[in-house]
């Protein structure tokens, strides 16, 4: 069987790649994904944990964690919708009213 | 062998397509690839015998979410954003925190002391997966549920009140 | 609140002062009739006090009794100066009054004869423009007067000597527009200065010799001084060049005659009775330094007597009335000077006093006919009017007589006086040609005096038609002080009836112990025989003036033109006033070297130095300092708090690169700060997590 220490080494490249990919692109689209990208890592995670341990509260967790996802996508997509009406940007970079 | 040989396959093409989900500059590009590695994610939660979340993961994550982003990505003009640079100023920096992070948790996994000493479960544990998610969902976080379930709710007036035109 | 009259000395200028101010601030609102009475009333209050001053004083023994001296605040500090004698004295001066036998006079008699001329001047000036500031103007004379004679020290006295300068210019210039009257007025007022400046230089020496410019203090300090000693004589000259500005003697007497384009009670005020005596005040007052000064005394009579017989030389052919009464009083001031230059200072001050009385009189009578020919003054325009004004003519004889000396009108006994002392003064030969002078004076004066009678008051009416049916005899705000004045010129001089005649100089004795000199004591040596002699041949010749006058102008009147034709350049000489006049401008107005050359150099002066460095100079200096104050202000004050403000905005310099506004910016911050963490805690509690 493959130890799951394999898994918990993909999680963190996935991980890893996601906040890269939060603190580099510039797209916020490409930023909610990579936020996606973070918390698939961690369910990934759960569940790796979850087969080793042999408690299904792991994957509960994950599904909740997918909930989340869910809901957390909705709303800042709106957000990214209302932004984009008012400053016909989705450029990180070109948002910053609170530049003091 | 055969679970080793798909897990690496499985891992590799995660591991890929989520760098191109991040480096490429068509955001519908990043969406397909982000969605090849939800899909390789789904096959690697198969492989740990957790049938549900894979296919929960497809129906919701890939099937919902994902064709969320390609509306807004609709409604969103990005012709211009596609022309534009991909990556902001501060790259190296990230880059280099990123790095260190990996280092750290790679080091972390490979010399830390958990991990080996823990026994593997046999691969029929925690069957059948549904039945047990199910029992255990309704029975011991019965709460959480419905209180997911609200969060949703909240979820959806909130991206109908932003998405508003106003 | 003062205890007597003498106390209340300081009323007796005041008064005056008061209702100056007044005429000043609201004379403008005021009607004729509250002037009148508010200018009057001082001065006639102002003698009144002078009259109690007097009283008290005659209740006092004669000497040191009745020396009276107040001061009332010290005007220049204690300053420490060093006397030529190589001591230190305290030079101070106070605003003070002395009273004194000879101030004692000179007040009554300016209040008094001041009083007559401003109840005269309401009726003469009745019907004239300016009403409340002539009498303003009057009244500041009358304050300026009073303390130049009351003053307790030098500088006191050139304080009231500078302000009836200053008011006889404001009075000879009265009807300003006219050109002919501010230039006069120009001219008093410029070589009135030009005296005073000897004055000023005799001042300076005084201080510096004695330490002090109090009279008292002066007197005192005599004693140290030798006989024709040269500082003293220095002194002396110098304050008779003074004297001679003001007094009207040679050099400085061309003011005078011009001045009469004055207001006639200003002639007779200012310029018979009152100011022009205050240099004979002055060197009464002098009369211990001048006696100590024997050379002095004789350039002082000399003079005196010079000027008497040559303003009354050209006083003989004048046609204007004021005219001759101005020469007149110019030779009578040059008697006043001889009686002083002998030491027969009582002598000068009396004669000062009788002169007051008639010179008025003459100037106030000429007034009154000058009023009555609606302003005519030429008196071969005039004539035949002894029976249309009555008291005018018969006031103005009575002047006449008293100044031919005729007895016993006032005028006799104080020129006899004079010519008396002059012949008996024993301190110089030299003195008894001056009495000749002043005898052959006497005769002119009598002849010219006469001849004015006689060509206004007698013979065939020269008046033009027009005028003649106005004239009328003056109202009785004029009469009245003329008739007030003739009584003073006829008994005045009975107070100085000599001891040759039986009198007892009443005087003289009074005077005597502000005069050191020469008294009726001098005088014993001689027999009252030479005095008769001498009183009858100064009769005699004033007898002869009256009858030669008589002869040319009222019984053989082809007689004038004749002498004139005869002796035309003399004549045309005399009649042009010696041409002094126009010497003067050419030498000092016009000329290149003393009038326009000094003229231009201090005109240069002024405007270069005075303007350029004091005005300009201190105009540039306020520019400096105020553009030191902006740069002061632009960079140390407001730099300052520029400087905070930059200090907060580079202290939070890294704080605002925090602040970027970019979410991104933060969440790598985040993440850093949290790799960092971890790899602390994992330094920290490694062993935690690692087994090897």
């Amino acid at each position: 069987m493959v130890p799951t220490t394999h898994y918990l080494m993909l999680s963190a490249a996935l991980f890893t790649i996601g906040v890269v990919g939060v603190l580099t692109r510039r797209n916020v689209l490409i930023i909610l994904m990579s936020i996606e990208l973070i918390l698939n890592a961690v369910n990934l995670n759960l569940i790796a944990f979850s087969r080793q341990l042999s408690d299904v509260t792991g994957q509960i967790f994950a599904i909740f964690v997918i909930t989340v996802a869910a809901a957390e996508a909705a709303v800042g997509l709106g957000i990214l919708i209302a932004l984009f009406r008012t400053r016909e940007t989705v450029n990180a970079d070109e948002i910053d009213l609170l530049k003091g | 062998m055969f679970y080793l040989f798909n897990f690496y396959v499985l891992a590799a093409l995660t591991v890929i397509s989520a760098i191109f989900v991040i480096t490429r500059r068509n955001p519908v590009h990043s969406v397909i690839f982000l969605i090849i590695t939800l899909l390789s994610l789904a096959l690697l939660y198969v492989q740990l015998q957790a049938e549900f979340l894979a296919a929960v993961q497809i129906i919701l994550y890939i099937g919902g979410i994902m064709v969320l982003f390609l509306f807004v990505i609709m409604l969103v003009n990005l012709d211009v954003v596609a022309r534009q640079a991909p990556f902001n100023r501060q790259w190296h920096i990230a880059g280099l925190a990123a790095l260190v992070l990996l280092g750290e948790l790679v080091a972390a996994l490979y010399w830390g002391r958990g991990t080996p000493t823990l026994p593997l479960a046999p691969p029929t544990a925690l069957q059948p997966n549904t039945e047990l998610i199910g029992v255990t969902l309704f029975q011991n976080y019965l709460l959480p549920f419905e209180i997911a379930s609200v969060l949703l709710l909240v979820a959806m007036v909130g991206a109908v009140l932003m998405a508003k035109r106003r | 609140m003062p205890q007597s009259f003498l106390d209340a000395v300081w009323l007796v200028p005041l008064l005056p002062a008061a209702s100056a101010l007044l005429m000043l601030l609201i004379g403008r609102r005021l009607p004729k009739p509250v002037v009148s009475a508010l200018c009057c009333g001082s001065v006639g209050l102002a003698f009144l006090t002078s009259l109690g001053i007097f009283v008290e004083m005659l209740g006092r023994a004669p000497g040191p009794e009745r020396v009276f001296e107040k001061t009332f605040f010290t005007w220049i500090p204690s300053v420490p100066i060093l006397t030529e004698a190589g001591g230190w004295a305290q030079f101070e001066v106070n605003w003070g009054f002395l009273v004194d036998p000879l101030s004692t006079v000179m007040i009554l008699v300016v209040t008094g004869v001041g009083f007559l001329i401003h109840v005269y001047s309401i009726g003469y000036m009745a019907h004239e423009g300016g009403y409340y500031r002539y009498f303003g103007y009057l009244n500041l004379f009358m304050f300026m007067m009073l303390t130049l004679v009351l003053a307790n020290s030098f500088l006191m006295l050139f304080v009231g000597w500078e302000g009836v300068g200053l008011c006889s210019y404001l009075l000879i210039g009265f009807w300003f527009k006219k050109k002919s009257a501010s230039d006069a007025a120009n001219k008093a007022f410029i070589v009135n200065r030009v005296g005073d400046a000897g004055f000023l230089i005799g001042m300076f020496l005084i201080i510096t010799t004695f330490g002090t410019l109090n009279f008292t203090a002066v007197n005192a300090g005599l004693s140290n001084f030798s006989m024709g000693d040269p500082t003293i004589v220095a002194i002396t000259l110098l304050l008779f060049v003074g004297a001679t500005g003001k007094s009207a003697q040679i050099p400085l007497y061309v003011w005078l005659p011009d001045a009469m384009e004055g207001p006639t009670p200003v002639s007779a005020l200012i310029h018979a009775a009152t100011m022009v005596t205050a240099g004979v005040y002055m060197v009464s007052r002098a009369n211990g330094l001048y006696q100590l000064a024997p050379l002095s005394l004789e350039v002082v009579a000399t003079v005196g007597a010079v000027t008497a017989i040559y303003a009354a030389s050209m006083g003989l052919v004048q046609n204007d009335i004021k005219r001759v009464l101005a020469y007149s009083t110019i030779s009578q001031l040059g008697y006043m000077f001889l009686a002083c230059g002998v030491g027969a200072f009582a002598a000068g001050v009396f004669h000062l006093y009788t002169h007051a009385f008639f010179k008025a009189l003459l100037f106030l009578g000429s007034g009154a006919v000058i009023h009555a020919l609606s302003g005519e003054q030429d008196i071969r325009k005039m004539g035949g009017l002894w029976s249309k004004l009555p008291i005018t003519g018969k006031t103005f004889a009575t002047g006449a007589i008293a100044i031919a000396g005729i007895f016993p009108l006032a005028g006799f006994f104080s020129k006899d006086e004079i010519l008396w002392k002059t012949f008996s003064a024993e301190a110089d030969p030299f003195f008894k040609v001056l009495w000749a002078v002043g005898l052959i004076t006497a005769l002119m004066t009598a002849f010219y005096m006469f001849r004015l009678v006689f060509l206004t008051f007698f013979g065939q009416s020269r008046v033009p038609h027009d005028v003649e049916h106005h004239i009328h005899e003056a109202p009785r705000s004029m009469t009245v002080p003329l008739m007030a004045l003739a009584v003073g010129s006829a008994v005045g001089g009975w107070i100085g009836w000599p001891a040759a005649l039986g009198g007892g100089n009443w005087f003289e004795h009074w005077l005597e112990p502000v005069m050191r000199g020469r008294g009726e004591a001098a005088a014993v040596e001689h027999s009252h025989a030479t005095e008769y002699g001498l009183m009858v041949l100064s009769l005699a010749v004033a007898g002869a003036g009256i009858w030669l006058a008589y002869t040319f102008y009222l019984k053989r009147l082809e007689l004038p033109e004749r002498l004139a034709s005869r002796f035309a350049g003399l004549y045309k000489l005399v009649y042009n006033k010696y041409y002094v006049d126009e010497i003067y401008s050419r030498v000092f107005v016009e000329g290149p070297v003393l009038g326009k050359g000094m003229g231009t150099a201090f005109a240069a002066f002024d405007a270069h130095v005075v303007d350029g460095v004091g005005v300009d100079g201190s105009a540039w200096l306020t520019r400096l300092v105020s553009r030191l104050t902006i740069w002061w202000d632009t960079w140390i004050v407001d730099g300052s708090v520029n400087l905070l403000g930059w200090l907060v905005w580079v202290l939070n310099l890294p704080a605002r690169a925090l602040q970027t506004g970019l979410v991104q910016r933060y969440a790598l911050w985040m993440a850093a700060g949290v790799v960092l963490l971890m790899l602390y805690y994992v330094q920290r509690y490694w062993s935690l997590f690692f087994s090897s």
